[in-house]
């Protein structure tokens, strides 16, 4: 018999930014059908995804994660976490599970734990990509076989069904690798017949915690109850209310369409969809949609390592320097660009030697439109090299050849650059880029995702 | 002469996904809106041409009952790529919140 209703928590919008305790154990005191939270994004780059390592604070997640657990198994129902350690490759997942054994046996905790991997073997994706599988969305790097064998990691992000085969197979505790937001919240109410046009739009506005709310104050958690016509949304912290703006207006955040978004298996439309005031803190969203689609695809993500990082950052504050800034940079790559070829037998296009200008056009590039002269700026010298040991010695070259490069109106050995830091430079570790942006093909939505099941 | 930001309650970018970028700007009030959208200050050419992107890649959406514009760019240099200046997107709309409003 479907239930009619499932309320869905969202513990906060990313598993290591937090939430307070007092919401979370009002959140499920007032009766929920589980936990959710989204533990990984894209936005801060793809470092994580490439080297494997996650984002922490570990002390932080093991924080948050112990209150989940503390509440929901208190209450007997599941915790769904998606997109573990920030990237959702296999290391990320690994110490993600880590941290909620290391919590089991400090607190005695008993449970079913379902891990369902989300990394993809370089070689199941290259013959995917061989037997046409695999397309580009767009924009879209340019993908072939060689670029796959050359990549640090890809994973693809789960839909709906590989949670929900862990929900039926009876696990408690789900830790998912790369994994859509808002599959997290929509898997155990569609399991629960919760129709699609619902569960997806209630996943959407839960999946960032109380950013949906009116003036979220600082990350907190959000709650949902889904019914077969829609789902009333109302953040369990009395400080701050959802306002029917404030729930539309969040469906805008970080989405590049106001009203298409595509999830593995359909489309989710809200262009009808109502929002409608419940009380004073409460938002009823009806009207939305859900087309599926033909065929049912998961986006990919990869990154490769695109080489090492070493920079100096510095200011410079004389107003003869920086009226000729331009030129004086012109020349100042000659000059290093000799001496890197000289003394390390490097060619210009063996490397990236970048001047990043804070204070001209370091936040916007060559978009900068506007010219204004400020009376000093903040200099980073970023150089990327083959090798960290390289990158490490371009820098010193490229820094003490800025400082002591001149200019006519100084007659004299002059330092131009005002380093904070001893010593200038700093090792900035390994740089990646993103890979891939296409979606692959799939004819099971759970066959790339493997489950492993532990009794805790 | 005005400046955009003196008729919104809200400007901002942030990435869509590493590739693409998203702005969204919400007005104070209807009058707002239409006065910012009569006087043609933000269309998809005036975003093309400040982005630098091929017009036919804008996505450009009046959202009426949110008074709000929203518009999507693919980014030309991609979140964390060796030339990024702004892994997140989230200093993008920059150059909006002073486009000028003629009387």
């Amino acid at each position: 018999m479907p239930k009619t209703k499932i309320r869905a928590v969202a513990a906060t919008g990313n598993l290591s930014t937090g939430f307070r305790e007092e919401s979370l154990v009002r959140a499920v005191e007032q009766g929920a059908d589980f936990v959710g939270c989204d533990a990984g994004t894209t936005d801060s780059g793809p470092y994580y995804l490439g080297s494997g390592k996650p984002r922490g604070p570990r002390e932080g997640v093991k924080r948050n994660l112990r209150l989940i657990l503390r509440e929901a198994l208190r209450a007997g129902i599941p915790v769904i976490v998606g997109s573990a350690g920030h990237a959702g490759g296999r290391p990320h997942l690994e110490w993600t599970l880590d941290i909620i054994r290391e919590l089991a046996r400090e607190h005695d905790w008993h449970f079913k734990l379902a891990a369902i991997d989300s990394e993809i073997e370089k070689d199941v994706l290259a013959d995917a990509f061989n037997r046409g599988e695999i397309t580009p969305l767009f924009p879209a790097p340019p993908l072939d076989d060689r670029a796959i064998r050359h990549a640090e990691r890809f994973v693809a992000m789960m839909g709906i069904e590989p949670i929900q085969q862990a929900l039926t197979a009876g696990a408690q505790v789900i830790i998912g690798g790369r994994c859509s937001d808002v599959a997290i919240y929509a898997s155990l109410p569609v399991l629960k017949e919760i129709p699609k046009s619902v569960a997806f739009h209630a996943g959407k506005t839960l999946e960032c915690g109380a950013a949906s709310a009116a003036q979220r104050l600082y990350p907190d958690c959000m709650a949902a109850e889904m019914d077969q016509d829609g789902f009333t949304v109302e953040p369990p912290n009395a400080a701050i209310r959802c306002t029917p703006q404030s729930v539309a207006a969040h469906a805008l955040y970080e989405n590049a369409d106001p009203y298409r978004l595509v999830e593995s298996g359909g489309v989710l439309d809200t262009t009808d969809s109502k929002y409608e005031a419940v009380g004073e803190r409460a938002v009823r969203v009806t009207g939305s949609r859900f087309t599926p689609s033909k065929k049912y695809t998961v986006r990919l993500e990869g990154a490769t390592l695109v080489g090492y990082r070493s920079i100096v950052i510095a200011g410079i504050r004389d107003p003869l320097v920086l009226r000729q800034l331009d030129s004086f940079l012109s020349t100042l790559r000659t000059v290093i660009e000799r001496k890197v070829s000289d003394s390390l037998k490097l060619s210009a296009d063996a490397y990236t030697l970048n001047f990043r200008v804070y204070g001209r056009n370091g936040t916007l590039g060559d978009l900068e439109p506007l010219s204004e002269e400020g009376h000093e700026v903040g200099l980073i010298i970023d150089v990327v090299a083959a090798t960290q040991s390289l990158a490490s010695d371009i820098i010193p070259i490229a820094s003490h050849t800025g400082l002591h490069h001149p200019i006519a109106e100084h007659e004299g050995l002059i330092s131009n650059l005002a380093y904070p830091f001893s010593p200038g430079g700093i090792d900035a570790g390994p740089v990646y880029s993103f890979c891939i942006n296409h979606a692959w093909e799939l004819n099971d939505p759970c066959k790339p995702f493997a489950m492993k099941m532990e009794v805790l | 002469m005005r400046e955009l930001w003196q008729f919104t309650k809200l400007i901002r970018s942030k990435n869509a996904g590493p590739f693409e970028l998203t702005f969204d700007i919400m007005f104070k009030n209807r009058d707002s809106l239409d006065d910012v959208m009569r006087r043609e200050v933000l269309t998809p050419k005036v975003i093309a041409q400040l982005y630098r992107v091929d017009v036919k890649h804008v996505k450009f959406f009046v959202v009426e009952q949110l008074l709000a514009v929203k518009i999507s760019i693919p980014r030309r240099v991609f979140s964390g790529d060796v030339r990024d200046t702004d892994i997140y997107g989230g200093q993008f709309h920059s150059p909006l919140v002073r486009l000028a409003v003629k009387d």
